[in-house]
């Protein structure tokens, strides 16, 4: 059996500010991290490989730097690393990764199971999962909390729908699941795994290497291209509150009540 | 290979792409370079460029745009037996869409009992409705909504195709995108059409205080989500008459099994709530939360929360205002040590009086306020609950 998880690599602490002189953006000690939401995916890998015996796989589509990261999912118990890089790949949107990420799973011969957090902090679409499970044509959850049974033939799963309420699903495998972090707080790597991963080499696929339609990927695959970006406009000026703190709130008392009525 | 070019020609190595890059890819050396290895083709600089001397080059657009009609459609998810509201505030949003194509909106609506959603469709704004009656889309899986869409999608050929951005909404649109081949774009706060039939795909992005505009340039349909609340709903048109196409539901799928649904807690939802107290972090612990759902209480309304409080576990994720949370539109919203960040104000667009308090006089979130508070949040709280004993 062998489990894929799908691994972003995003800008650290996410700070970006505007430059109020330039209008320009400033990242301010912006380190690459792993995509918070893909460390509970690696953490469900790794428990699913304790229970069921798995082989698993961190993938990612990325730049060579990349490879730290993946070195560290092995390192909480991954047993391989695969990157798919490459220039052509630059520029890619959701269709275009996806496209390229469901390549490099079908070259490692296919998965049983596909992992990919509920989305990535930066660009927060949450379609890489739906996207992917579609390009390999497997079924797929997303918003999935916990995996109550698992075993070779399928998997028991919890997820969230609409308003809150959980659902429980039967599905077979091949499968992919998008997962929240309900499914448990992803354990640090021990020792051991340390120094298991450092026998990991990570492997690197290229355009080439993967057959990739060179219209299907990167900025040449990809159908959305941003046209405009932009601060947004303020409103109108505020009117102000003042005096002090009771002043205020009686002001505002009298503020809610002609909103009220 | 698709890449940056930067014509010599006009640079006049000012240096602000370069601090616009957010991959730190572009530097100057007498003029602008790039270092072609770490660019990620993000587009940011070519906007940031005042002389238009960066350019983004791609390959020949593959597939050029096929045929298709001028339609505008709209998903109409299904939620306790009836349309869900998402549907109709995208509805209203399709018919300004239309008018400017000259094109038909349609609504689909898939599941028991869809086609006694076409009357309510139609008086929403729909001149066609595609009803697909069936027990199989009620379990909720994606695949056969997926499999009627693109079927439709194939034959019927929309110009513009918009999901509501509910669970289920983000679930089944990159399952769709994915299957025709086209470009999708999450959480849109504005749609525009021009005359070009180009639709601008307004979002938050880039995880900075910058909006983007995205067009899906050569593929059919475009897809766009919308959250609910961010438009409005049109006013119903009692008795307007439309088209209603029925259509088969699809057979021979192997579904995943639903084996249980537990309901969520009622009335955690604060969408539909008329007014809303919300807070940031600036409220500074989670006691001082009781403060807020008190005022909430004492206003008929309910509390609302940055992400960052439901990230520290202060409050549940169902109040969560902002593009990854809910998009809100009551009449009166409060907020209380919240800064503002555009994430947070592209959920709270819909808000008719906003009253902000903050102890910063320029915080970002007094440009989306009415009335501008500056002060302690605590402080005012408890004043306001003092004030109005009930
Ligand atoms: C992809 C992405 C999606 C996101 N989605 C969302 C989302 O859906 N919703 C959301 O809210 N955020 C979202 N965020 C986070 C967002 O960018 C901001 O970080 C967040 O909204 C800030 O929350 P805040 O206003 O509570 O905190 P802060 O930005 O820390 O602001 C606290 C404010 O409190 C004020 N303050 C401090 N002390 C006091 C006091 N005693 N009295 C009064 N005021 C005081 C400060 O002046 C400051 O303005 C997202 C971010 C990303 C990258």
């Amino acid at each position: 059996m062998r489990i894929v998880v799908c691994i972003k690599q995003v800008p650290g602490g996410s700070q970006v500010r505007m430059d109020p002189v330039t209008n320009t953006l400033v990242r301010e000690g912006a380190k690459a991290v792993t995509n918070p939401f893909d460390a509970y995916a690696i953490e469900l890998a790794v428990r699913l490989k304790a229970e069921l015996g798995a082989e698993v796989v961190a993938l990612s589509m990325g730049i060579p730097a990349t490879g730290a990261l993946l070195l560290d999912a092995a390192a909480r118990g991954a047993d391989r690393c695969v990157l798919l890089t490459d220039r052509a790949f630059a520029g890619a949107d959701t269709l275009a990764t996806s496209y390229t990420l469901a390549l490099g799973i079908r070259r490692l011969g296919g998965a049983d199971l596909v992992l990919c957090g509920r989305m990535a902090v930066d660009g927060d679409t949450a379609q890489i999962g739906p996207e992917l499970a579609e390009a390999l044509g497997l079924p797929h959850l997303t918003e999935v909390d916990a995996v109550l049974e698992a075993d070779a033939s399928g998997l028991t799963v919890q997820r969230s729908i609409e308003g809150g309420a959980k659902q429980t699903v039967r599905l077979g495998l091949p499968a992919l699941l998008c997962v929240t972090k309900e499914i448990g707080f992803p354990t640090m790597p021990s020792i051991a795994g340390v120094r298991a991963s450092r026998s990991v080499a990570v492997e690197t696929f290229d355009a080439e290497a993967l057959g990739a339609d060179p219209a299907r990927i990167g900025l040449n695959g990809s159908p959305t291209q941003v046209v405009r970006t932009f601060v947004p406009q303020r409103g109108a000026e505020a009117l102000p509150v003042e005096g002090t703190a009771g002043q205020q709130a009686a002001r505002l008392w009298e503020i809610f009540r002609e909103v009220g009525s | 290979m698709a890449g940056l070019r930067i014509s010599k020609a006009a640079c006049t190595s000012c240096g602000l792409c370069q601090s616009a890059c957010p991959a730190g890819a572009l530097y100057i050396k007498r003029k602008a370079e790039v270092d072609r290895d770490a660019c990620v083709l993000c587009g940011l600089c070519i906007e940031a460029c005042p002389m238009g001397a960066i350019t983004l080059e791609k390959e020949a657009d593959a597939p050029t745009v096929a045929e298709t009609t001028r339609d505008v459609w709209v998903f109409a998810e299904g939620l306790d037996g009836r349309p869900h509201p998402v549907a109709f505030e995208l509805l209203g949003q399709a018919r300004a869409l239309a008018a400017a194509r000259g094109g038909v909106v349609a609504a689909l609506a898939m599941g028991t009992g869809a086609e006694s959603w076409a009357p309510p469709l139609i008086e929403a704004g729909a001149d066609r409705v595609y009803a697909c009656e069936g027990d199989i889309f009620d379990s909720g899986m994606t695949e056969p909504f997926a499999a009627v869409l693109a079927n439709l999608i194939e034959t019927e050929r929309p110009e513009t195709l918009l999901f509501g951005a509910t669970v289920f909404g983000r679930s089944l649109a990159p399952r769709v995108a994915a299957r025709v081949g086209t470009g999708l774009t999450a959480d849109c706060t504005g749609l525009d059409i021009g005359a070009d039939g180009l639709l601008q795909q307004t979002r938050p992005a880039f995880g900075g205080n910058l909006m983007a505009t995205i067009i899906t340039a050569a593929r059919r349909p475009q897809m766009a989500t919308v959250r609910p609340g961010v438009f409005s709903a049109a006013p119903r048109a009692a008795g307007r008459q439309g088209e209603v196409v029925r259509v088969q539901q699809p057979t021979g799928l192997v579904l995943p099994q639903v084996l249980k649904t537990a309901p969520g807690a009622p009335g955690e939802s604060i969408a539909a709530a008329r007014v809303i107290v919300s807070a940031g972090r600036g409220i500074g612990n989670q006691k001082n939360l009781e403060l807020v759902r008190r005022l909430a209480e004492r206003l008929g309304g309910s509390m609302g929360v940055t992400r960052p409080l439901v990230d520290m576990g202060w409050a549940p994720y169902p109040c969560q205002i902002g593009q990854t949370g809910l998009a809100v539109a009551p009449d009166l919203l409060v907020c209380c040590g919240v800064s503002g960040a555009i994430q947070h104000l592209a959920g709270m667009g819909g808000a008719k009086v906003v009253v902000a308090i903050n102890s910063d006089p320029q915080a970002p979130i007094f440009g989306a306020a009415h009335y501008k508070v500056v002060g302690d949040a605590v402080e005012i709280l408890k004043q306001l609950l003092a004030q109005n004993k009930s």
